[in-house]
């Protein structure tokens, strides 16, 4: 072995706390890349591939009722490769032991053969029989939720008649991968179900013997979308069609796409802070350990080293800790991605299966970024300290023009003792270093921030949601438009203590060449359950006349501003086009809603009072008998229990996200310590000396350990401040880039956010000063007089 | 400050052995040294390198401790002491000066000083010592403005400013050229004389063995020899 290697191997063993707390910062800032981005590579891939394996459709169309011969002048059509019809209907399930509301959706699957578009993945039992009369088969989302086997019965409410329901099977869709109940904004598994059943059976208790009310289809080769649509929906006009549509609209496929793009967002900002961080971190640190070996460098140089030998030994010792961090950070990352994953098909998706994949580009990226921060920093350091003559290079780093210093100057030097001022000397003798370091722990405190932030956020979120803007104890919905006398019933039914009727209208909204589809919420004015908010989160009252957009809707959607005339194309009935001005905008942050007066939107859809559903307040206690009540009601479609809601929120996308919190604060925690740490090790190398000649002189350990410690503690005192701006800019950047019709965040930051950002930097520093008590309890005193330096 | 009284002995060393273990090898540094150092006496200690010199300076200073025999300070037990009681010894009772002068760079000629005085006893003020070597005007200046003979004589006033009982120099002009370190030696013999402190001083140069009271020589770890030196010179007539 070559005698540099040998030095190689010996350095890296003498700095083995630094060189594992320098791979803690690269591991940290890896695998918080590597989670994100595998986590998001496996969902697509494995959503691709279920969409392929099990053909998912690719345009939809739902309407009113349409005979089965039409099924032959639909398939014809040109572009049409494949369409399939069928009956669904929404129904209401009662479960035994379960007294809450539960939506559910039947679909028919055909009676002979297999369907050949959006097919089933059976998980467990098997499919429905031929001719079958009671037969289904169900979600697996709701048949976990439940603990439904086959052999189990269940019983659903069709069209105001009671059948009793045998599951046979549980499946999966790709058509259901994202299950929502209409008017709900999260999955809730136990009270929205979706289950299969015979077409023959499912017609005859639809009443829809010999007609469909649903299709799909896939495109030919070359086919044109939007010219399908048009066919299809020119077709469909005469049978109460409301408007085919792709997959971009396609409701499980659109939140599912959401939910990826924002996981995507989520994947590559969270990467690039905290891998950039890791980076910056690396390349400062790494600067000052080299920089520390000038003495070293001069001797090599002195010996007739060129150069680039120099250069390659220090990047050789480098690039063996970046690429242990990294390696760590990979494995450590893929274990966390494949938690995520799971997290992610357990509460959210549902696949058949996970195509759990590491992306060798993001490996590679890691690498790359990693190596470049860690040879940038190393041969900064190198070239500076070779391009000294190495006799100066030799002697202690100078020129140690050290000045008074400021405090000094303006005479308070009397306040403090020697050791004080050699602090401040020593801090105000190199303000760049000083700077870097307090930069580098306000960092680790910022990204400690970030990774925490989220759970406030949300609290937040939900807060708004549901405790300001929408109050409702219970969301109700018609089977169809409804005239709004239903709403004094309502409210005479015992435990009900308010009602307030809405209507909402399916439509695509309309601004130049940007446009939305999904529907206009007509609710009441002044109303007490339902609300919307101005930017302060201040109820206002709606005006008439006009629609109120989400902010999000208005501004990153549909690029319109107050005044404008949005166009609004009705989907439902005669599917009139109408203008209508924009009055204001609404601070929402969860989902986009168009909010018009119910009176307005009514006088839109030239009709009268006409509700579509009633959001109502009970009376505490009133819940179980009222649900039982409403159950009995065949114009009762679904209902919707707001603290259901909440629950369920917090199951599904509450968990997902706790768990990345959970792990991006531990990560942040490795990075935060690996930082102050190294920053207090490479202080005491460039001290040792000094610290050791003190004490031959007689002070004791307390008192060198203040000279030392008592800089780390004022570098940490100052950084945290620093740090909380680092944080607040850190989350500035990830609430803008997490725009999306999903949520939009708050930029909400709780004193638990700045506690755990400053109790890592804290916790780091005192851990760090404690490692450094036992070194300094370990100083060589003989070995600093026999050396120059 | 010693007492006046009978008992001249201010170090008392008996069988002093130092074995330092490296894996398979042993190095004797020190092979059992007897000796005796007196009050006011300013000892030279000669010998060929590796002959031990500088580690019985550092276990008479408390900065090491001997693997056999003892040393006594006065009435102090050295060997078996604490890390707490060494670091008192030294600070209260030992001035060292050490051939790479060990000044603390951050700090100016004045406040190296001053950072012994702070924690001692009855010392002399900083300036005052200081100006006992000569630097009374260059106070306010960085270690890194001062020459290295002058960055040696800080580290004298340094050792010195406590008025400490017992003064040990390892090489002090090792690194000084001769016209320099006869400057130094003359600040020496000026503290030794006048303040009575046991000075002991390692050197190479057996030249600057004849304005020591003893000399003691050291070889392979034991005292080859130890002599009065009566026909005692000056610093500033000492040639090298
Ligand atoms: N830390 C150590 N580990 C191993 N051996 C040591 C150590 N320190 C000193 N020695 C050995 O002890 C012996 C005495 O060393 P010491 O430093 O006392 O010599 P010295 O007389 O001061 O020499 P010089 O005049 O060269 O300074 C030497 O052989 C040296 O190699
Ligand atoms: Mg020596």
């Amino acid at each position: 072995m070559k005698t540099l290697d040998r030095k190689l191997l010996r350095d890296l063993w003498h700095l083995r706390g630094q060189v594992l707390a320098i791979a803690a910062v690269i591991m940290g800032g890896v695998a918080t890349m590597v989670m994100s981005l595998s986590t998001y590579d496996s969902l697509v891939t494995t959503r691709d591939r279920f969409y392929g394996e099990y053909r998912f459709a690719e345009v939809f169309a739902t309407l009113k009722r349409a005979p089965e011969t039409l099924t032959e002048r639909l398939a014809a059509l040109p572009g049409v490769e494949h369409l399939e019809t069928r009956v669904r209907a929404g129904v209401k399930l009662e479960v035994a032991g379960f007294s809450d509301p539960i939506t559910g959706l039947l679909l028919s699957l055909p009676d002979v053969g297999e369907a050949q578009l959006n097919r089933l993945h059976l998980k467990r039992g098997r499919t429905v029989q031929a001719w079958s009369t009671d037969e289904v088969v169900l979600s697996d989302t709701f048949a976990d939720a439940h603990g439904f086997q086959p052999g189990d019965t269940l019983s659903a409410i069709i069209n105001g008649r009671r059948k009793t329901l045998t599951v046979v099977g549980v499946a999966v869709s790709p058509e259901y991968v994202y299950q929502i109940a209409p008017g709900s904004m999260f999955p809730d598994f136990k009270r929205y179900g979706v289950l299969w059943m015979g077409r023959h059976a499912l017609a005859a208790a639809y009443d829809m013997e010999g007609a469909f009310n649903q299709l799909s289809l896939t495109l030919a080769r070359d086919a044109h979308e939007q010219d399908v649509i048009d066919r299809v929906d020119a077709v469909l006009a005469d049978y109460g069609g409301t408007g085919a549509y792709g997959r971009e609209n396609q409701f499980s496929n659109r939140f599912l796409s959401e939910e990826l793009k924002q996981l995507k967002t989520m994947a590559t900002i969270f990467s690039a802070i905290f891998l950039g961080v890791a980076a910056f971190l690396l390349n400062v640190v790494l600067s000052r350990l080299i920089a520390l070996q000038r003495d070293q460098i001069a001797i090599l140089k002195a010996f007739g080293y060129g150069y680039l030998a120099i250069g390659a030994h220090f990047v050789k010792l480098v690039l063996l800790m970046a690429v242990l961090g990294v390696a760590a950070g990979v494995a450590l990352g893929g274990w966390f991605g494949q938690g995520l994953s799971n997290v992610y098909t357990e509460t959210t998706f549902r696949f058949p299966y996970l195509d759990y994949r590491i992306d060798l580009r993001v490996i590679l990226i890691a690498l790359a970024v990693s190596c470049l921060a860690a040879v940038s920093g190393t041969l900064y350091s190198v070239v500076r300290a070779a391009r000294l003559p190495p006799a100066e290079g030799m002697r202690p780093e100078m020129p140690a023009t050290y000045r008074t210093t400021l405090v000094e100057r303006i005479g308070l030097q009397r306040w403090f003792a020697t050791p004080t001022r050699m602090i401040l000397r020593h801090i105000g003798r190199r303000p760049l270093k000083s700077l870097l370091t307090v930069l580098g722990i306000a960092c680790a405190c910022g990204l400690m921030m970030v990774g925490n932030y989220q759970k406030g956020a949300i609290d937040f979120m939900v807060d708004v949601q549901f405790r300001q803007a929408s109050r409702e104890d219970l969301a109700l919905t018609f089977i169809e438009p409804t005239s709004g006398r239903a709403l004094h019933e309502l409210a005479a039914l015992p435990g009900v203590d308010f009602v307030e009727g809405f209507r909402d209208v399916p439509a695509i909204l309309r601004f130049g060449h940007h446009h939305y589809r999904s529907a206009v919420f007509g609710i009441q004015p002044q109303g007490q359950l339902h609300r919307s908010l101005d930017h302060r989160l201040q109820p206002v009252a709606l005006q008439p006349g006009g629609v109120v957009l989400t902010d999000h809707l208005a501004t990153n959607i549909l690029h319109v501003k107050p005044g404008d005339m949005l166009t609004v194309e009705v989907l439902e009935g005669s599917r009139p086009v109408r203008q209508v001005p924009v009055l204001g905008i609404t601070k929402q942050y969860l989902g986009v809603s168009a909010y018009m007066q119910q009176d307005s939107l009514n006088a839109l859809m030239r009709e009268g009072s006409t509700v579509t559903g009633a959001y109502l307040a009970l009376q505490p206690g009133a819940e179980a008998a009222l649900y039982a009540r409403l159950h009995e009601r065949p114009r009762v479609l679904g209902m919707v229990a707001n603290a259901a809601a909440i629950q369920s929120f917090y199951a599904t996308i509450g968990e997902f996200i706790l768990f990345y919190t959970l792990v991006s604060t531990l990560l942040a925690g490795a990075i935060g310590f690996g930082v102050v740490y190294n920053s207090a090790r490479i202080a005491l190398s460039e001290r040792g000396r000094e610290l050791a000649s003190l004490r031959v002189l007689g002070f004791s350990r307390g008192e060198i350990a203040y000279i030392l410690l008592g800089e780390l503690a004022l570098l940490t005192l100052v950084a945290i401040p620093v740090g909380f701006l680092v944080g607040v800019g850190l989350v500035g950047i990830l609430v803008v880039a997490f725009q999306s019709e999903l949520y939009r965040l708050p930029l909400i930051l709780t004193p638990e956010n700045y506690a755990m950002g400053a109790s890592v930097v804290i916790v780091s520093a005192l851990l760090s000063g404690l490692l450094l008590w036992r070194r300094l309890g370990r100083l060589d005193l003989v070995a600093v007089l026999k050396t120059r330096e | 400050m010693p007492p006046d009284n009978a008992d001249p002995a201010i170090f008392v060393a008996h069988g002093l052995t130092k074995v330092y273990r490296m894996g398979e090898v042993e190095v004797h540094a020190l092979r059992g040294i007897d000796l005796t150092l007196n009050r006011g006496e300013l000892v030279v200690l000669l010998g060929p390198s590796g002959s031990g010199k500088s580690t019985l300076l550092n276990i008479l200073g408390g900065l090491d401790a001997p693997t056999g025999g003892e040393v006594r300070y006065l009435d102090h037990m050295l060997t078996g002491a604490s890390e707490a009681e060494l670091t008192r010894f030294r600070r209260e009772h030992v001035g060292f000066v050490f051939q790479f002068y060990n000044l603390i760079p951050s700090l100016t000629a004045r406040e190296n000083v001053a950072a012994v005085t702070e924690i001692a006893a009855a010392p002399m003020r900083p300036e005052d010592a200081l100006g006992l070597v000569g630097l009374g005007n260059r106070l306010d200046h960085f270690p890194a403005q001062l020459s290295g003979g002058e960055q040696q004589r800080v580290a004298i006033a340094r050792a010195v400013a406590k008025n400490p009982a017992v003064l040990l120099c390892d090489e002090p002009t090792g690194a000084l050229d001769s016209a320099t370190g006869v400057v130094v030696l003359e600040v020496l013999e000026k503290v030794n004389r006048e303040l009575g402190t046991l000075t002991v001083l390692i050197t190479h140069n057996a030249g600057i063995a004849d304005m020591a009271d003893r000399v003691i020589r050291l070889s392979d770890g034991m005292i080859a020899d130890i002599h009065a030196n009566p026909a005692k010179k000056a610093a500033r007539e000492l040639a090298w």
